[in-house]
Formats: structure tokens, sequence, C-alpha cells
């Protein structure tokens, strides 16, 4: 490529030339920002002012484009340049918006914008147009492990958008969990009738597609590679075993029913005790008719006992609640109800949960006269023929039984999510280390692993707690942390069939998205399309794992002599792996610790007797630049001694920023990044914690520079706190006055 | 007991749901209850309730007979219409209280000398009789109910009250004698006795 | 104004020499001031108010509703019913509305009037006065004849329960219903809009029967009236305004309190604000006179 031409454009629309001096700030790009090209326009975004900078482009041989005018959020689709590499200076949401009005702000506010003219020119300097990861992955099938109601869903809606596509099932048939319901809870109007559950017809229109291949008494084996390229083992009973490539997984292998008879307080094991799952396979074989016992006897009277080991708080059963079994029980009563109405039905419930179009559900059993009792069970006996069930009726706050011919526990959903990471590492640790009981416990975890995948981080995808499998459920509810593989249905949160199918068709389409990525050497959500990736100079790197340790999507492996293996497809672009390298060997074409170090150090230093402190700002650019932007719109006055500077995610903060900043001189640095922790909101899941936590260690460097621990804070911030960032800003700008300027401006 | 009542036990067994359903006013709306509580936060005199609404649908669906028709609480009801406009099932609350009352009133299982019986009772016995109402009597006879003496001080008690009244013109001492009522008193009482008859009939009280 | 016309339900209290007489008396002279003629339906009978449900039961106390709907049906053809007391209106309006839903109540009714050789055949609406003055007139029309304003005066508008719930007048809040604070800024008072006992029920029938339940209730809405600073209570009810006025001077008694609040109806204010004297808005039945308005009337 011929030589680089860079090129600053400055807008005096929007009101930016009423409140700012334009002319300075050709200057400044002009003289201190060494732009080649320079000019203004009244409209830049305007067709005449894209249009001007095109002819640049096209003409004039520029290759590096810095627009002064609005945020970088706004008028993306008239600054689409995708020939030449782009940087943005933030001069209306980021100052004629939020510097107060009126003359005797004048300055400060030139001040501003000033500076974001010089950090647009200096970031624009480090920046290459990302090229794009030329090793693609072609692949675009999708491999769909389980075969119950997600997985057919998931399958079949990709195979009708035209992807072809595997399902790997465990047992001899399709169907899985949904293939024993005699009915299910309705899912379309007037939700007042158990529907048939249509899983014969889907398994029907799954095994005839021409798209679609199903290995049935199949597993995983094992699964290498990466999105694009992934290279699938599959398994089958008798020991044969397939290879297959495919671009994207969905993991849809749902959950197993909570052992009753871990419940024997409830009754489980007694003959006349059974489950939901117990249930439908007796509705399955009465057919409508009135439902028979294991005896043969005819059913009666039927206790419902919600929340059997279910939402507990003795640390004995499934704490959490399963969300469908409410609805499941109303639909079993009916049952009941429907093939003889003088059948006792009485559901004993604590709270009855029924979401979506559930409350018709259950007016509807209300009507056909099933009774509902708010009370909590203490035990089930067997009782002449049939049980008795005691319990507390919480709402005439009494001890009471009912007998009935048989009783129906309403337990909870445990996931199939395979092996749990942490314990795998444990035990990974142990073998290496010689343990022979370890090795053995690796061999049997192993046969438990659903993906088995060769990652470093260990087979399965990553769990939650109680053991779901991951799930950014915030934000993006089908992704995990494992790039190009997708979990839907019960296997990431406890779930109905309807919400398991909406899951599958969600998760379908994330999977071609990503296949789609991967062919284009681009970048997966949430940075969809991203052409640049992370490069690693090998020549620097000590080998100090850090990188393959803290990359929150295990994108990078380790060869044999421990230097790291960037997996491209398999990197989500975050940065985090160049916020941890203690070397920073690691960049990105467009975003690198250059990129933004020299922005910090472009910006113009008052001294220290100016009484205008500066502070820097690291911004998330999901979550806290724009709810910056947000309050600009608003117009939201604070303080114009901040400067800020949006990082992909607050995982990719290198700590030598920081120091660089204090070194020049800055008196504060804040850090706005998501929520971390169990709740997570980052993007990225683990940035914004791993930022947390680096920046706890930093007490050490400032004290060695004689700095104040409160001149360097970290916030959480969410898209939606517009009004909050303002206070946080000026709270902390209030904070740094109070502390006084730092000691060490003027020294560079 | 009272013959309709022992007609109603031989009738019903062990299903008061199906009692209440058949037989009290808006009683089918009961097991539609989803046991919120709204109704009983919403009583003006709910602490004096032993048994809210919300309770009285819980004992009914339990199959507490007794308790439910020996409660004083449905005569506790002031007929606001709180908890009508504001139950999230819609069930017509005060009028199941007011169809209770009168199911437990009818089979004579309502407490003894409950005061608001009692009064109700002697109001629609004076609207019948004149077929509007005379408040005079009416106030008179219901002091005069817990016997003679407490009655006469309860009477005197409230002196200042009906001498107010009376001062201010509204209270005519004279509609002991006679006062306020429909001309075609014979009519009148001809549709009331048609309508009990019809009424009994179906629901039952008729043997 | 068109003279508008309708069939007058005035319900027992409010005939001559009853508790509400003051509201019948007020409410004729307003009526004039409005132009509207009341014609009493012939020979009504008592509507069964709520209480009397004990004895009374279902189909009974639909039927002597029907036999009033019948008469102002045969009688005053094509005229809406208007009642004045809420128990009333309340208790005519329930009847209406299920034998509208059911044929078979419509049905066994229908048996019933034949034994006085009466029919109902669905006619006739049945509406309160308030709805009357508000759906009807509106704000603005039943401003068009004051004559007098009622500044100066504060007044804590007590809606209470029967004119409010279930039915509601004109779609507003059951919780917050705010038609009785406009009537009384159209007329030129001041109405306190956060008195906070404005929904609560004054005890009712049972008055009567608990009468010390219902004292606490009624010392609830009278206490907070002065609380707001009212000088005088304005209510739409019957059995509201008997309950809350004469019940003062027993609380008092027994609880060592300092009530001496005047409870009125829109009726009477609306009288003097178009001009009536004060024996015409019946001010001269007040257990507790309303000075204030006296004033007004005599200026
Ligand atoms: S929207 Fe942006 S580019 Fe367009 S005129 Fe305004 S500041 Fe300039
Ligand atoms: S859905 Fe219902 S039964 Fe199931 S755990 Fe939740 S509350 Fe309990
Ligand atoms: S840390 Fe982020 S940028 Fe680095 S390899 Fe992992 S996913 Fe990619
Ligand atoms: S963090 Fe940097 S030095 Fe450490 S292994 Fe990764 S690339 Fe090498
Ligand atoms: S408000 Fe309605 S649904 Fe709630 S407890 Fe009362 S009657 Fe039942
Ligand atoms: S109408 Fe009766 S039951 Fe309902 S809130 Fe009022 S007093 Fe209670």
């Amino acid at each position: 490529m011929a030589d680089n031409k860079f090129a600053a454009y400055i807008c005096s629309g929007c009101g930016l030339g009423d409140q700012l001096d334009i002319k300075t700030l050709e200057k400044i790009a002009l003289k201190e920002g060494k732009m080649q090209v320079v000019k203004s326009h009244p409209f830049l975004c305007n067709a005449e002012g894209v249009q001007m900078i095109n002819d640049d482009v096209e003409k004039e041989g520029v290759t590096h484009v810095c627009i002064a005018a609005c945020s970088r959020r706004s008028k993306t689709e008239a600054f689409h340049f995708p020939t030449v590499a782009m940087s943005r200076a933030n001069l209306r949401e980021g100052v004629i918006w939020v510097v107060a009005a009126g003359e005797a702000h004048d300055e400060v506010r030139q001040e501003m914008a000033d500076d974001y003219v010089r950090m647009g020119c200096a970031e624009l300097k480090k920046m290459k147009l990302p090229a794009g990861n030329p090793d693609k992955a072609h692949s675009k099938r999708i491999l769909v492990v389980g075969g119950g109601m997600s997985g057919l869903t998931a399958a079949f809606e990709a195979a009708e958008a035209g992807y072809e596509t595997l399902v790997v099932e465990k047992q001899a048939q399709l169907g899985g969990w949904a293939a024993n319901l005699w009915k299910r809870v309705p899912f379309k109007a007037p939700y007042t009738e158990p529907q048939d559950t249509g899983l014969a017809d889907l398994a029907a229109k799954v095994g005839s597609h021409p798209l679609i291949k199903v290995h049935l008494n199949s597993t995983v084996a094992e699964t290498a590679g990466a999105p694009g390229r992934f290279a699938v083992k599959i398994a089958q009973e008798s020991g044969a075993v397939t290879e297959e490539t495919v671009g994207a997984i969905v993991q849809a292998t749902g959950f197993t029913g909570y052992d009753i008879a871990k419940l024997p307080e409830l009754g489980g094991g007694q003959a006349n005790v059974v489950d939901q799952a117990g249930l439908e396979s007796m509705a399955r074989a009465a057919n409508g008719a009135t439902i028979k016992r294991a005896d043969g006897k005819d059913v009666k009277s039927v206790v419902f006992l919600q929340c059997a080991g279910q939402r507990d708080d003795s640390g004995k059963h499934l704490p959490y609640c399963s969300g469908h079994c409410c609805a499941t029980s109303i639909k079993q009563a009916m049952y009941f109800k429907n093939a003889n109405p003088d059948i006792d039905t009485v559901v004993v419930y604590q709270d009855l949960r029924v979401p979506g179009m559930g409350e018709d559900f259950y007016r509807s059993a209300q009507e056909k006269g099933v009774t509902f009792t708010k009370g909590k069970a203490s035990g089930v006996e067997s009782s002449g023929n049939g049980c008795k069930v005691s319990f507390r009726d919480l709402i005439l706050d009494e001890e009471t039984s009912i007998n009935a011919d048989l009783v129906v526990l309403a337990t909870g959903q445990v996931p199939s999510a395979g092996v749990e990471l942490d314990a795998w590492t444990e035990v990974t640790n142990a073998a290496d280390g010689g343990s022979a009981e370890a090795k053995q416990q690796k061999i049997v975890m192993h046969k438990s692993s659903v993906l088995n995948l060769t990652y470093r981080q260990g087979p399965d995808l990553p769990q939650f707690k109680y053991g779901f499998a991951d799930s950014h459920f915030i934000c993006f509810p089908y992704e995990t942390r494992r790039t190009g593989i997708y979990a839907a249905g019960p296997v990431r949160r406890p779930m109905d069939l309807l919400q398991a199918t909406e899951d599958a068709t969600g998760a379908a389409l994330k999977a071609i998205q990503a296949v789609e990525n991967a062919s284009l050497g681009r970048a997966a959500h949430p940075r969809s399309g991203d052409l640049s990736y992370p490069l690693v100079r090998l020549e620097g790197c000590t080998q100090c794992k850090r990188c393959t340790v803290e990359c929150p999507f295990g994108a990078i492996d380790e060869d044999e002599k421990r230097f790291p293996v960037f997996n491209e497809q398999r990197c989500r672009r975050c940065g985090t792996c160049m916020g941890a390298c203690p070397v920073r060997v690691i960049s990105f074409e467009n975003y690198s610790v250059d990129t933004v170090g020299s922005q910090i150090k472009a910006v113009d230093m008052p001294d220290e007797f100016s009484e205008r402190p500066r502070i820097l700002i690291l911004a998330c650019e999901n979550d806290a630049y724009p709810a910056l932007d947000m309050a600009g719109l608003s117009r939201t006055v604070y303080s114009a001694f901040v400067r800020v500077i949006p990082v992909r995610c607050l995982g990719s903060v290198n700590t030598i920023w920081i120091t660089d900043a204090l070194n020049s001189g800055f008196d504060g640095v804040m850090m706005m990044g998501c929520k971390k922790g169990d709740d997570y909101q980052c993007h990225f899941v683990k940035g914004s914690e791993l930022a947390h936590y680096r920046m706890s260690k930093i007490g050490d460097t400032l004290t060695q520079l004689g700095l104040e621990p409160e001149r360097v804070v970290t916030q959480e911030v969410a898209i939606t706190d517009n009004q909050r960032v303002v206070t946080l800003i000026n709270d902390y700008v209030a904070q740094i006055n109070e502390l006084g300027m730092s000691p060490m401006k003027g020294f560079n | 007991m009272s013959n309709a009542n022992v007609q109603a036990v031989a009738r019903y067994q062990n299903d008061f749901l199906r009692e209440v359903e058949e037989r009290v006013e808006e009683g089918h709306m009961v097991k539609m209850c989803m046991q919120c509580g709204v109704c009983a936060g919403s009583c003006p005199f709910g602490p004096d309730w032993e048994h809210s609404p919300q309770k009285i649908f819980m004992m009914i669906r339990a199959g507490k007979r007794d308790e439910v028709l020996g409660s004083d609480s449905m005569f506790m009801c002031t007929s606001c219409y709180s908890c009508i406009v504001r139950c999230p099932r819609e069930l017509p609350i005060t009028h199941i209280m007011h169809g209770l009352a009168n199911y437990a009133h009818r089979l004579g299982l309502a407490p003894k000398g409950q005061p608001t019986r009692e009064f109700a009772t002697l109001f629609w016995n004076n609207l019948v009789k004149k077929g509007r109402v005379n408040e005079l009597t009416l106030t008179l006879g219901h002091y005069f109910t817990n016997g003679l003496v407490s009655g006469i001080k309860t009477a005197l008690g409230m002196q200042r009250i009906g001498l107010g009244l009376f001062l201010a013109k509204r209270l005519n001492p004279m509609e002991i004698f006679g006062g306020h009522g429909v001309k075609d008193l014979k009519g009148f009482h001809a549709i009331v006795a048609k309508a009990k008859e019809i009424e009994d009939r179906k629901k039952g009280f008729t043997a | 104004m068109a003279k508008k016309e309708y069939a007058f339900y005035p319900g027992c209290s409010s005939q001559l020499k009853a508790s509400a007489s003051n509201y019948l008396v007020s409410t004729n002279a307003m009526c004039k001031s409005l132009d509207i003629k009341l014609t009493e339906i012939p020979d009504w009978n008592c509507c069964g108010a709520s209480v009397g449900y004990c004895e009374g039961g279902e189909l009974p106390r639909i039927a002597i509703n029907a036999r009033n709907f019948a008469q102002a049906e045969t009688h005053l053809p094509g005229q809406d019913i208007v009642a004045t007391c809420a128990a009333c209106w309340l208790g005519a309006r329930e009847s209406k509305e299920r034998l509208d839903g059911s044929a078979q109540l419509m049905k066994e009714t229908n048996e019933a009037l034949a034994a006085a050789g009466l029919h109902y055949s669905g006619g006739a609406n049945v509406r309160h006065m308030v709805e009357v003055l508000i759906e009807d007139f509106g704000y603005d029309g039943l401003k068009q004849p004051m004559k007098k304003s009622l500044e100066g005066i504060k007044f804590a508008g007590y809606v209470g329960c029967q004119t409010n719930r279930p039915f509601g007048i004109d779609g507003e809040s059951f919780e917050n219903p705010l038609y009785l604070d406009k009537m009384v800024e159209t007329f030129g008072g001041e109405a306190l809009t956060t008195y906070d006992q404005k929904v609560t029920c004054c005890g009712g029938a049972l008055a009567f029967s608990e009468p010390e339940k219902s004292q606490k209730q009624i010392r609830d809405i009278v206490e907070s009236a002065y609380d707001h600073g009212a000088e005088m209570i304005v209510t739409p009810c019957p059995l509201c305004q008997a309950n809350v006025e004469v019940y003062q001077s027993e609380i008092n008694k027994k609880q060592g309190t300092k009530f001496n609040m005047p409870v009125l109806y829109y009726s009477q204010l609306m009288t003097i604000a178009y001009g009536g004297s004060a024996k015409e808005a019946g001010l001269n039945g007040q257990l507790i006179r309303a000075e204030k308005l006296e004033k007004i009337a005599g200026k």
C-alpha cells in the first residue's frame, strides 16, 4: 500500500461553530495533530460533507480520517468509510452538550474540544485499517447436540434457513423429555386446555428433512477447533466413530428430573407417590380415560405437591424454582377432571407461579373444579389403600391432612450440562501432579462430558451456580463463553416447552450468525463484523500465561513450549488479553496499547497552579460511553475537567495506561465498566471483574509514585445510568479538588 | 338442626363447595378465588372479622361447613364494595358474603343474637310491612332487641341523637303509628311472597 | 336550557321527616334552577338496601326493585330513573344489571310481579343524581345558573362507598374519585384534594348494629377532615351524611373529642350557589349548623 495520508474533518454544524472556535481546532489538527489535510464543514454528515471526504479518499489518497464532530455512536451510516482507518473526536455529546452554557465557560469548553481533537489525531496516527483475519474458516454446517424439543426445533429452524444440520441424540429415538408427555401446557389461545405436544410431527419433519442428518444412539466423543472449523467425533453406542466438520454447535441437552428417592419425607419411594414424569406415563397409558394406578385401581382422588425438593433453603434439595411445574400440575389435574369431573384434585402450593398466559390456564382449572390450597406439605404416609398427605394450611394457619389415592410430586429440573470446570481443573492439576486416583476420575469425568472439547479450559461449557450451562442471561441469552457454541433450552436455565422452542430458534440464528462471520474472518457477537483480531509478537512473550488464563472465551490455547496459540475464530475481540499482557505484546490493528496511550499523552496538561485538574475517564463502549452520550443528549452538565476515552471493555485496560496518565500529570483516573459478579452485565462476562481485580493491585504503584489511592477509582455503570454518570463525575471531581492537584505535574 | 339443614347435609354430604355453588348467591364464583388476600386487607372492619372473605373462601374449599355457616364474620360486611372493585379475580365478594349470611340465617345456623343479623331481619320485616322503611320503628325496634332493660339504656343513651334529629325535623315520632308506606300493599306483599316462594323452591328450602 | 325529565326514585330516607329530608328539599331547589323535572315513580317501594340480604334473599330483593322499574316503565315511559340515595341507586342498578344479564332471572322476576298484575320488560336506565348532573349537564353546564360563589369555604369531599363502588361515577377511579372536588371547585369553594378519608366506609347500616366499630370509622373520617383544614364535609350519600353528622356528638361524649363539623349534601351547596335560601337548601335540617353557608345564603 502506498504512503499513509492523514486527514481531519471538523464539523461546525449542530451548534459546534457557535460554541467553539473552529479555526483554533483546525490549527491544532494541523500543527499538533500533524494532519496533512484539515478541512471544516458546516454540515459534515450531509451528502456534500460526506462527498468531500470520499473525494479526498478516492482522489487525494487519504488513508486515515479523523472526524471531529459528534459521538462515534452518531451518524455511523454517513461516516462509513470501509477503506480507511477512522477516529472520531466527540465534540458534540462530549463537549458542547455537557459543558455549562455561557461565556464564563468558554475557555474550559474550548480546552476540552482542543484536547479531543488532539486525542483524535493522536489515536489515528497509531491506527491501521484492519485487514481481516486471513485464516478464514468455511464450514457452515451446524451441529445440534440433543434431540428433544429444543434440539429438534433448533435443527429444523437452521435447516429451514438453508443450513446443513447434524443432530446427535443419545437415545434410540428422537423426542427427549417431551416424548414422554401425554399433552403439553397450552401455548395458543385460549389457553384453557392441555394441547397436543406436536412432537411426533416435528420429529418426522426433522427425520425427513434433506438438510438434516440424525445420529441416534450417539454422543460427542471429541470437539476440537473453532467456529467455522470444529472437528467433531461422533461416537455410536456400538463403538463406531464418525468424524465431521461443523461451523457452530447448539447444545440442547436438556435436563433430568430430580430423583424422588431423595424425597422420602414426601413419600418418594412409596407405591402411590409419583413424580410429574411418572404421571405423564400413567396418562399416556390411560389415553384419555380415567388414570389408573400401578396396581390397576382407578384414581378417584389425587393430590399434587408443588415445589417438591425445590425452592429449598435447607441446602438438602434444589434451591431454585423450575418455573414450569406449577403449570404442569395444573395440566395434569386437568387430565383427571377432563376424564371425570368427580375426581377430587387438590393442588397444594406455596406460590402458584404461572408465567406467560398461565393465569388463563389456572383460571380454567379453577372453573373445572380443581381445588387449589395454599399450604406446605410436611409428610406423606401410606394409609389404607392410598396416601395421607399432612400439610400446614397457610391461609387458615393450621395443621391438616387429606387422603388421596395418588400423590404427585412436582419435582425440579436438573440440567444435563456436562462437566463442571472448576472440579475439572482441580482433578487435572492433581492428575498432572501424578495422582493415580485423579487420573481415574478424569476418565470418569470425560465420560459424563457432553462436548468433550479439547480446549485447555476444559471439556464443556462453563457452568453457573446450580450447574446450568453458561448463558449471558442479561443481554444475550444463548451466548456462552465458548464462541460458536450456543446453549438452548432447560440446560441453561429452567424452562417450559414454549420457552424452550423460542430459545432453540434464537440459538439456531446465533449459530448461523457465527458460521457466517467465521467464513468472512470477522468477529462474532457482540462485536459482530469486526475485522480486527489480536496480533501477538511472540518474540517478546514471556510465556506468563496471563492471556490464556484471563481470556473469558477460552480462545487461547498453549503450544508445547507454553506459548499462547490464538484461535481467532473463537475470539470476541474484547481485548482482555491485551489488558492482561505485562509485556504488552498483544494488540489489534485499530486498538492497541498505543492508540489509547497516545491519546492520554496528547492531552494538554495545565500546570499545578492552574486550578484546572484533568481527570481521565476510561469508559466501556458498551454501557458507560452510551450513558455519557445520553447525558449529553439530555443536556446534563458535567465537569469540563474530564477527558473520556472509550475502551472495548474494562478488561482491555492495561495498567500502563494508568501509570502513563498519572505520570503525565492527570489528577485522577476513573474507570467505568459494567456490573460484575454473578449477575454481571459485562458484555465480555469477565472483563469488568478482571479490571476491578487488576486495579485492586495498583495500590503499590501509586504509593511508589507518592499518590493517594483515591486517584484511581473503578465504577459500575449501566447503560441506563445517564444521570448517575454525571453524579459520579461531579462527585469525583469534587473529591479530587479536595485532594489537591497531582504532584506529578510538570515532570515531563 | 332445622329441617332444611338436615336435608342440605344429606344432599351434599361432604361437598360443601358444591352446596355453596348451588345454593348461595354468586356461590359459583368461590372456586375462582386465588387467595391473594386483597379483600382481607380491604375490609373496613377487617380487624374485627374472625374470618376474612379470603379465609371464608378457603374454608369453603376445605369443607368446613359448620365453621363457615356458624361464623359471624359475614355479618361484619358493611357493603362498602372495596373488595369487589379490588379483587383481581373479580369475585362478587360482597354478594357472596351476603349470600352466605342469608343461607346461614335461613338454615338457622347463624349465630344467635348477632346484632347485624337481628337488625337486618328487623329491617326487612319493617320494609315488607309497609313497602317502605320506617326509620323510627326500625331504630327503636333495634335498640329493644337485646331485651327491654338494656334496650331502654341504649335508647336513652342515643336519646340526644333521636332528639336532635327530631328537632331538625328529620325523625317523625308519628311514624310509629303509620307513617310512609306503599299504597298497593296487597300487590307488594304478593310480589314478595311469590319471589320468596320461587327462591325457596330453587334453593331447596321447601320440603 | 331545555327541560330535562326524569323518573324520580327518592328512597325511604328522603321522605318527608325522614333522616335525609333535607336532601330532598335541596334537591328540589337545585333541580328547579337547572330546569330539571323530577316525577316521582308512582307508588314506589323500598330498594331493600344492602342490609336487606339477611332475611330478604336474592329474588325478593330483585323483585321489589323490579316493581319500581315496572312502575316507571309504564307510567313514565322513556325516562331514566334517577335516585338520590347511594344505596337505592346501587340496589336498583345491581338488580337491573342482574336482570339484564339473565333471562332466567327475568322470567322468575316477572312471575313474581305477575302476582300484582305487573310486568317489567327491561327498560328504564337506573342512574344516580350526581351521574345525571355530571354526564347530562357537565361542570360547565352546572355553572350556568350560578349566582353566588362559595369562595372562602374549605370542603372535604367525602365520597364514601356506594356512589363510588362498584359502579363509580363518570368512569372515575375507585381509590381517588375527583368529581366531588370538581363540583366544589365549580361553585367557587376550595376542595381539599388531598383529604385521605375520601372513600372510607362510614360503617353503613352497621352504624346501628355495630356502633363501636362504625364510630371508629366515623372518627377517622371527621378527624382527617379537621387535619386537612376542612370547614365542612360534603357528601353525595344520605347514609354517609347521617352517620358522619349524627354520631359526632356521641363520639365527643365517649372519647372527649370536640367534633363539630357540618356535613352537607352537594345539592345543598348547589342550592346556595344558585341563590336559594337557607330554607330551600334544607340548612335548617342540619344537626351541626353550617354557619358559613347560611351567611352566604343570607347575602
Ligand atoms: S450530526 Fe455530527 S456531523 Fe452532523 S452536523 Fe451534527 S455534529 Fe456535524
Ligand atoms: S414452578 Fe411452581 S412448583 Fe415449580 S418450583 Fe416454581 S413455584 Fe414450585
Ligand atoms: S481475551 Fe478477548 S480479545 Fe483476547 S483472545 Fe480472548 S476473546 Fe480475543
Ligand atoms: S500475556 Fe503476554 S507475555 Fe503472557 S503469555 Fe500472553 S502474550 Fe505472552
Ligand atoms: S381479593 Fe379476590 S382473589 Fe383475592 S383473596 Fe379475595 S376473593 Fe380471593
Ligand atoms: S363489601 Fe363487605 S366484604 Fe367487601 S370489603 Fe366491604 S365490608 Fe369487606
